[in-house]
């Protein structure tokens, strides 16, 4: 049907359904269609956000049992609703305002953080056919919405006018514009062999089980792999990169004078952010939705990308700190021409047709 | 396609923001609110790039001026804190001139374009599909000199710029 540009070909029953009731209700036709936009977004934000509020105690969890605690206990099954009720402390808390604060950019800084997290989910392939447009500049689109991110985490620091929240901002955007170039590589490692940049080509090209996917393609895919994971754990500044926020050196960086539901965003855009990274990374490197046939294709897409996640909590709470001189150096000296050569390699084998 | 009628909406309301924000960009006192100007600016364009059915240079626009060089602005007005906690001026005494000249230069262009078929384009033509991969055969293949002899002076003027920041130890 000419009316779908999008590709929600799973949900489409879905909505041709809500299609039919909104035009019996009488509703104008050139409404319809903004209207299902609307809800598409709708869809994903609350999906998103049920995500976040689950990170956020999964998290919690994994730190407490690492460090021999129970975390969370009080409310529901081992306190399965404790962010709901911080949530809901959240959105009650007075918002302070810090009189100095420069005022539009105190304001917008939150706003921008979080619409920059939920930005990269236009092109996310969650299962077969669930995708809301699948742009054939896929990849590069994440990567150009994301940027966004620092530019508000800059903003904040600014805004705030607080030494230590624009110490936060200034070192997340060394950090980020010096880990996004091995991260780059290290997804156009995969792009040569796609030879297409839209997410749902990248997925399509590793279909089938385990030795398919990108990660198994020796001696680069591992490579490109662990390269990825680690300037995707830079890019959304978790520790052992979390010098923005180090709690020890600047109280928590960026976000110091940002109360209520203020902090509530940026918290919340956190975790989207550390989900986006690592969906992205189930998507280039471990085939996506692919598996086996008689799961649903989401629900491997979930659990590869949560996989991830999980992942990059226990680094979290394993490794300790690297200081400033020692991650620009690592990422300078040794990450970016790692990653090079693997692209260089990468680039041969593709030439000589190496690969299988 | 859309309606061009839509199109055309669009096109007015970006072309707003991209002359607000280009003005305040020169405007303003406060430098970092300057900077936040430009990247709205930049983003503007980016958006002109998506009506003209140029997703990649859309990208583009926004990873390099957005993602790189913007950021790498405010992170130097951040760094240099006289520059950043002080109110300044954007004018200064040879201001008539400078408004004569740009005048003269607006003036020249809207000539020069006027004289071109721009009020005469097609409205029906149908963009190509995948302009990525014409885009990349055509800069792999045909220009593949010219898009070198850029890198390279690219690398030059980094190299050249880290030279002259570099203080020497003696």
């Amino acid at each position: 049907m000419s009316f779908w540009p999008i590709a929600v070909l799973e949900l489409y029953p879905v909505f041709s359904w809500l299609h039919d009731l909104l035009a019996s209700i009488g509703l104008p036709s050139a409404w319809l269609q903004p209207l299902i936009y609307l809800l598409l977004g709708a869809m994903i934000f609350g999906i998103l956000s049920l995500i976040a509020l689950f990170l956020v105690w999964w998290e919690r969890k994994i730190a407490a049992h690492i460090q021999q605690r129970f975390g969370p206990m009080r409310h529901g099954w081992h306190g399965w609703y404790q962010t709901i009720m911080d949530a809901v402390k959240l959105l009650q808390k007075e918002d302070i305002r810090v009189v100095t604060r420069d005022k539009v950019v105190f304001f917008w800084a939150p706003v921008i953080c979080f619409v920059a997290a939920f930005l990269a989910y236009v092109v996310m392939p969650w299962g077969d056919g669930l995708i809301v447009a699948d742009l054939n500049i896929g990849i590069l689109y994440i990567l150009a919405v994301t940027t966004f991110t620092v530019i508000s985490l800059l903003m904040a620091g600014w805004g705030s006018n607080n030494k230590y929240a624009l110490l936060g901002g200034m070192r997340s955007a060394a950090q980020v514009v010096s880990y996004e170039v091995p991260m780059v590589v290290s997804i156009l490692t995969v792009i040569i062999f796609v030879g297409s940049l839209s997410m749902v080509d990248i997925v399509k090209s590793q279909s089938g089980l385990l030795f398919n996917w990108y990660i198994f393609r020796f001696p680069f895919g591992p490579i490109a792999f662990i390269t990825y994971l680690i300037a995707a754990t830079a890019e959304v500044n978790r520790t052992p990169f979390d010098i923005p926020e180090a709690e020890q050196e600047l109280v928590s960086g960026y976000n110091v004078e940002y109360s209520g539901m203020k902090f509530a965003m940026f918290f919340l855009a956190e975790f989207v952010n550390m989900f986006t990274v690592s969906a992205i990374a189930a998507t280039l490197f471990l085939g996506g939705w692919n598996g086996w046939e008689f799961i649903p294709s989401w629900i491997w897409f979930l659990f590869k990308t949560l996989l991830i996640v999980l992942l990059l909590m226990l680094f979290r709470w394993t490794y300790p700190r690297l200081r400033v001189d020692q991650l620009m150096e690592f990422a300078w000296k040794f990450l970016i021409p790692v990653t090079f050569a693997n692209l260089i390699v990468a680039g041969i084998f593709k030439y000589l047709g190496w690969y299988w | 396609m859309t309606e061009s009628a839509d199109i055309g909406i669009v096109f007015w309301v970006l072309s707003f923001v991209i002359l607000v924000s280009a003005f305040m960009v020169v405007s303003l006192k406060n430098i970092f609110h300057c900077a936040l100007f430009l990247i709205m600016c930049l983003f503007s364009v980016a958006g002109i790039f998506v009506l003209l059915d140029a997703e990649f240079l859309a990208a583009a626009q926004v990873l390099i001026y957005v993602g790189a060089v913007a950021i790498l602005m405010i992170f130097a007005i951040m760094l240099t804190s006289n520059l950043a906690s002080r109110k300044i001026r954007q004018v200064n005494e040879n201001v008539s001139v400078g408004v004569f000249v740009s005048v003269l230069f607006a003036l020249a262009s809207i000539i020069l374009i006027a004289q071109t078929h721009i009020w005469h384009y097609k409205t029906d033509f149908t963009p190509v599909e995948n302009s990525i991969v014409i885009l990349g055969k055509y800069l792999m293949i045909q220009y593949v000199l010219p898009f070198e002899v850029v890198s390279i002076l690219l690398l030059a003027s980094l190299i050249g710029a880290i030279v002259l920041a570099r203080k020497e130890r003696s």
